[in-house]
């Protein structure tokens, strides 16, 4: 029997799947980045059919929201033009596509093996905000504390390389505001 | 348990009353923005469209239906058109999930005045469309192929991006205090009175929060003085120089409803909610909380005029600085004060 359940996993997946195809297919950059968005908000609705509501919410004003207005932003930025066919994209079609087959099946075949193929029931999994708040600063409090000075030092890195560099000697300009 | 078909019904009613209410809102709004900045410059504002100009906003409408729709022939076509429709379909998607008040009773049955169920992330929800709705903005800059647009969508993708992130912090206040994302338990949790004649408010317990709040709000719906994305003297019109007709009016209904969007979040997190006095009976008991969430949106809704009447557009790195260095650390300060004081 067919539910609204597997219907709308159906129609979200389709719609990723087709937006990852768009994107590879699509020679404008910013078409490319705009079909990107399209697959992380049908990710984002794959994730609230398994009731992680809050991941969801988050990939959308993360990934969707913030992340993707960046790719945007630059595209715009630099006025990136279509790009060009070479004989190099040849290539790549001729052996990317069906090496993405063969390991698309591979995967598909290791998971539909080694797993059980019944959906997971909504709610079964923790994904309230409440449960991910103390899995985060309980079980994982290590690896987050990790990561966010990962991203801290990333954070002062781009600081440094964006800044403009100062003669040695010579008092840094002062800029006019 | 109301059965799926009776849930779509019910839905559907509830969305065409919303989207009815807000579209009139969003046009009176416009006209209210006239009328008010008018005065405020010794003018009449509209006059001649029925008693107190009151029609205009019909004639507006009118006139922006009939008008020639032009495509510039050096768009980029597809994005061009697509633009105004994210805009206004994230503008008013961000509605949904507001409650106007508590629910009522109709033949034993409790509809809630919410278009969809109290969702547990209603806030974040309401984040994420706004988030997404700077695609309009930018896609329309974009694709318009004008220096001057171009210009509007660059200014509005980094401003919208800054100010996200000081607007989020700004209402993480107001989350330890309720101790939930749903805007239901928000409000329940100002239920009541400090010491008996107080309303126990969230502003009155995070005026930084609500500060922080109001600045981040104006800059992402790029109003007076953070409208640098239209600004009229540098940039022609900014983003929406190319559009004519129908597909302007639709920027500017995504700004309205935008605007309304804002107001009735500070009313939701910051001002009670639809919490007021309640009497008579108890069909007015029921009407009366959407009367008081009405009234206080109002006073927003004021608010912007009266700012945008009042004060100069800041220059584009003033901006920037007061996003990056004020704002931020001020919301970052406010949470951390907060939360010791909730731990305490």
């Amino acid at each position: 029997m067919i539910s609204v359940h597997l219907l709308l996993f159906l129609a979200f997946g389709g719609v990723a799947v087709a937006g990852a195809v768009n994107l590879l297919v699509q020679r404008h950059p910013i078409n490319s980045a705009l079909s990107l968005i399209a697959v992380m908000a049908a990710l984002a609705g794959e994730y609230l059919l398994l009731g992680a509501e809050f991941v969801a919410a988050l990939q959308v004003i993360v990934y969707a929201g913030a992340i993707m207005v960046l790719f945007v932003f630059v595209i715009m930025l630099l006025n990136a033009g279509e790009e060009e066919r070479t004989s190099g994209s040849r290539v790549a079609i001729l052996f990317g596509v069906p090496g993405m087959l063969l390991g698309s099946l591979l995967v598909a075949w290791v998971v539909l093996r080694h797993s059980g193929t019944e959906a997971v029931a909504v709610g079964a999994l923790p994904g309230s905000p409440k449960t991910i708040g103390q899995m985060l600063f309980h079980e994982f409090l290590l690896p987050f504390e990790v990561t966010s000075i990962l991203i801290l030092i990333a954070i002062m890195g781009a600081v440094v390389l964006a800044s403009k560099p100062t003669v040695a000697g010579s008092p840094p300009k002062k800029v006019n505001d | 348990m109301l059965s799926i078909g009776w849930y779509i019904l019910a839905s559907v009613i509830k969305s065409a009353i919303v989207l009815i209410a807000l579209l009139t809102a969003v046009a009176y709004s416009v006209w209210l923005e006239r009328k008010v900045v008018g005065h405020m410059q010794n003018r009449w504002g509209p006059t001649r469209v029925g008693p107190f100009g009151l029609l205009q906003p019909a004639a507006d409408g009118l006139k922006f239906l009939f008008k020639e729709d032009l495509t510039p022939p050096h768009v980029y076509k597809p994005l061009f058109l697509a633009a105004p429709f994210i805009a206004v379909v994230f503008a008013l998607t961000s509605i949904a999930v507001i409650p106007f008040g508590n629910g009522i009773y109709i033949k034993g049955k409790w509809i809630p005045f919410q278009i969809t169920t109290d969702v547990n992330t209603g806030l974040l929800l309401i984040l994420g469309v706004t988030s997404i709705g700077v695609y309009g903005i930018a896609l329309a800059g974009w694709s318009s192929n004008n220096k001057y647009s171009l210009l509007g969508g660059l200014r509005a993708s980094a401003q919208m991006v800054s100010y996200e992130i000081a607007l989020g912090l700004s209402l993480v206040g107001v989350l330890i205090l309720a101790g939930s994302f749903s805007l239901n338990d928000i409000v329940h949790a100002q239920q009541g009175h400090f010491w008996g004649f107080i309303p126990r408010w969230n502003i009155f317990t995070q005026p930084v929060g609500f500060f922080c709040y109001l600045m981040a709000a104006y800059a992402e719906t790029n109003r007076i003085p953070f409208d640098l994305p239209e600004a009229e003297t540098e940039l022609v019109a900014g983003y929406h120089t190319e559009y004519s007709a129908m597909k302007f009016a639709m920027f500017f209904m995504a700004e309205y409803a935008n605007m309304i969007t804002v107001g009735c979040l500070a009313t939701l997190l910051f001002f009670g909610g639809w919490n007021g006095p309640i009497f008579g009976p108890p069909i007015l008991q029921a009407l009366l909380p959407v009367f008081w969430f009405a009234a206080k949106v109002f006073v927003f809704l004021f608010l912007y005029i009266w700012v945008r009447g009042t004060l100069p557009r800041f220059r584009y790195d003033q901006l920037m600085a007061f996003g990056w260095k004020f704002l931020l650390p001020l919301a970052l300060v406010n949470l951390i004060a907060t939360a010791i004081a909730v731990v305490l």
